[in-house]
């Protein structure tokens, strides 16, 4: 088995006394969709906001491509590779689809300090941005504002950000947060086709969608790993189902 | 290729200032009036990169307008003399003070941010005082001369002359407001404004926000060195009063009213409005602060994005940044814009 691209080691973080994140190793295997899974409040999010340096752990460390990238701020990991969308839409409201997406291409950033040219002058950027706006399915909206559009759409946008970033691992905050059925299968066809070429963390709410899709299952409890393996072993782990009982609504997926 | 540089609301502005000096007679002006504008309005166009564009509430602004001065007026009297050279080490001596405060609130939110920069310009008011050796104190710097331009065809233009100088003082303005609108439309421009609408999406997209406050601050600072040694040449003299709070207060008020939030223009309308009211009110009465300070309030309250914003109500907005991307949306066979309420969570 080839070596991990993002790996946890004995990660932890407590908020005061509140222990969220206790002794949390990972690894996450290049292009493969991984996705982390748990109830309510098992930490999800925090390991996330740990990976992408949102937020720094108490202890433990975080290795990208083997070198320790734990205290590396937000911005400096996004420019490594790890790119991430949000759980609550975080969009740019007041610009355009293709403004939202041109401004997280690298050919842009690159030339973030240029106060001259006119961003509408950068082709390379221009190009890369057209490709991703296609790849989401929103061509022929590039300029409607990103505050007018379907929740849907916003979804689809929110995970185009995080791509136009050319990330080599994506982490997508539960993706298909308040999502509709129609909108759910573009999305699912759009993650499928990322999935081919590309290192994916998800964290997600909706079995089906994981199950179906994932390759790797780790599931979070009360901050610490109590599974790990393949979908069809996670679905018939008693202590997972253990875990999901408070919330019965999950059971009839599993 | 012109809208890059000046789009046809900048014409006309540029045209009106032009011939400005011409009218204001007939209409009961006179040419300082358009002078003072001017001025006021690269300060203003300059701060609203920082207030409008990055979204930050710098309230201590007047310090680095002031400073300019004493820089410019320093540098005349005891240095270098001449015009040109004290004009320069006027925009970078309040460039390197505003490089360096923007090291300590570059990282600071919010109210944080607004009290810290108010906390900086109260300082530097201070200094004034504290080295009044230097600076003249209570009596401000005087003696600072509007000294001749030379124009190759023209001979020496001595801008003693409030018409030369009204002159002098265009060329920068405009000069500023088409650097202005370069850099708002310019990939610096656009991270700027993507700070502003979410600094953590903007750093998850891979930008140093606090390296981009800094570089944003220390710009202003040029725009505000520059005006403040227009306003020095202007009266002949650098004074502390610019530097107080209420005067950092004023040029936040001017970008409200006027529209920064909404427009490029804004801050400029706002100068107008703010200067020539000041002077119809304070002949029509002794109270006139009473009456300005009603208006203001009213602004605020029923217009909270400005005059300029109350235009873009009703059509799309015309010039926060180069609208040709809105455009294309308007005439192209775009799909209509639906807005679907977002499907709650089960």
């Amino acid at each position: 088995m080839s070596s991990p691209v993002l790996e946890t080691h004995g990660l932890r973080k407590a908020f005061g006394g509140n222990v969220v994140l206790d002794g949390v190793s990972l690894a996450f295997q290049p292009r493969r969709l991984s996705a982390i899974i748990g109830p309510n409040g098992a930490g999800k999010t925090t390991c996330f906001n740990l990976l992408t340096g949102f937020l720094r752990p108490d202890e433990g460390e975080i290795r990208f491509k083997g070198r320790d990238i734990s205290a590396l701020r937000p911005d400096r990991r996004a420019r490594l590779g790890i790119c991430r969308s949000f759980q609550i839409l975080n969009l740019f409201d007041e610009y355009t689809v293709l403004e939202n997406i041109r401004v997280a291409v690298p050919a842009m950033r690159r030339r973030g300090f240029d106060c001259w040219t006119p961003a509408g002058d950068l082709a390379e950027a221009e190009d890369r941005a057209a490709r991703i706006i296609r790849l989401i399915g929103l061509a022929g909206r590039e300029h409607v504002m990103a505050k007018h559009m379907s929740y849907g759409q916003r979804r689809l946008l929110e995970i185009g950000v995080a791509l136009a970033g050319e990330p080599e691992v994506l982490l997508m905050d539960e993706p298909t947060s308040g999502l509709g059925s129609r909108p759910m299968e573009t999305l699912r066809e759009l993650v499928q086709r990322l999935a081919e070429g590309l290192t994916i963390v998800v964290i997600e709410h909706d079995m089906d969608f994981v199950l179906s899709l994932s390759q790797h299952v780790a599931v979070l409890h009360r901050g610490t790993v109590i599974a790990e393996g393949p979908p069809d072993a996670i679905r018939d782990n008693d202590e997972v189902r253990e875990a999901y009982l408070g919330g019965l609504r999950y059971m009839r997926t599993l | 290729m012109l809208r890059a540089w000046t789009p046809p609301p900048m014409l006309a502005l540029f045209g009106v200032f032009l011939v400005l000096p011409a009218v204001l007679p007939w209409i009961g002006g006179y040419t300082y009036l358009g002078t003072e504008v001017m001025i006021w309005a690269i300060f203003a166009l300059g701060y609203n990169l920082l207030l409008g564009y990055t979204g930050l509430p710098a309230f201590g602004h007047g310090a680095f307008f002031g400073m300019a001065g004493y820089f410019l007026g320093m540098s005349q009297k005891w240095w270098t003399g001449g015009l040109w050279l004290p004009l320069l080490i006027g925009i970078l001596g309040t460039v390197a003070c505003g490089a360096l405060v923007a090291c300590f609130v570059a990282r600071k939110r919010g109210i944080y941010f607004a009290l810290l920069t108010i906390a900086f310009g109260v300082m530097f008011w201070f200094l004034v005082f504290v080295l009044d050796t230097w600076t003249g104190g209570e009596d401000g710097l005087t003696g600072i001369n509007r000294l001749s331009v030379t124009l190759p065809g023209w001979g020496a233009i001595p801008l003693r002359d409030n018409t030369a100088f009204y002159y002098f003082v265009y060329a920068f303005f405009v000069g500023a407001t088409v650097l202005l609108w370069r850099i708002v439309n310019s990939p610096f421009g656009q991270v700027i404004r993507a700070i502003k609408q979410s600094e953590a999406r903007a750093r998850a997209v891979g930008y140093d926000t606090a390296l981009y406050k800094w570089a944003v601050f220390t710009l202003s600072c040029a725009f505000a060195g520059l005006a403040g040694g227009l306003y020095t040449l202007a009266r002949y003299g650098a004074f502390a009063e610019p530097m107080s709070l209420q005067q950092s207060g004023n040029v936040v008020l001017m970008c409200l009213i006027g529209g920064g939030f909404a427009s490029f223009y804004g801050p400029a309308l706002g100068v107008v409005v703010f200067l020539v009211l000041r002077d119809v009110f304070s002949t029509l009465t002794d109270h006139w602060m009473l009456l300005y300070g009603l208006l203001f309030m009213g602004i605020i309250l029923f217009l909270p994005e400005g005059i300029l914003g109350l235009v873009q109500r009703f059509r799309r907005p015309v010039g926060f940044h180069d609208t040709r991307a809105a455009e294309t949306a308007r005439t192209a066979d775009a799909p209509p814009v639906t807005v679907i309420k977002p499907e709650r969570r089960p």
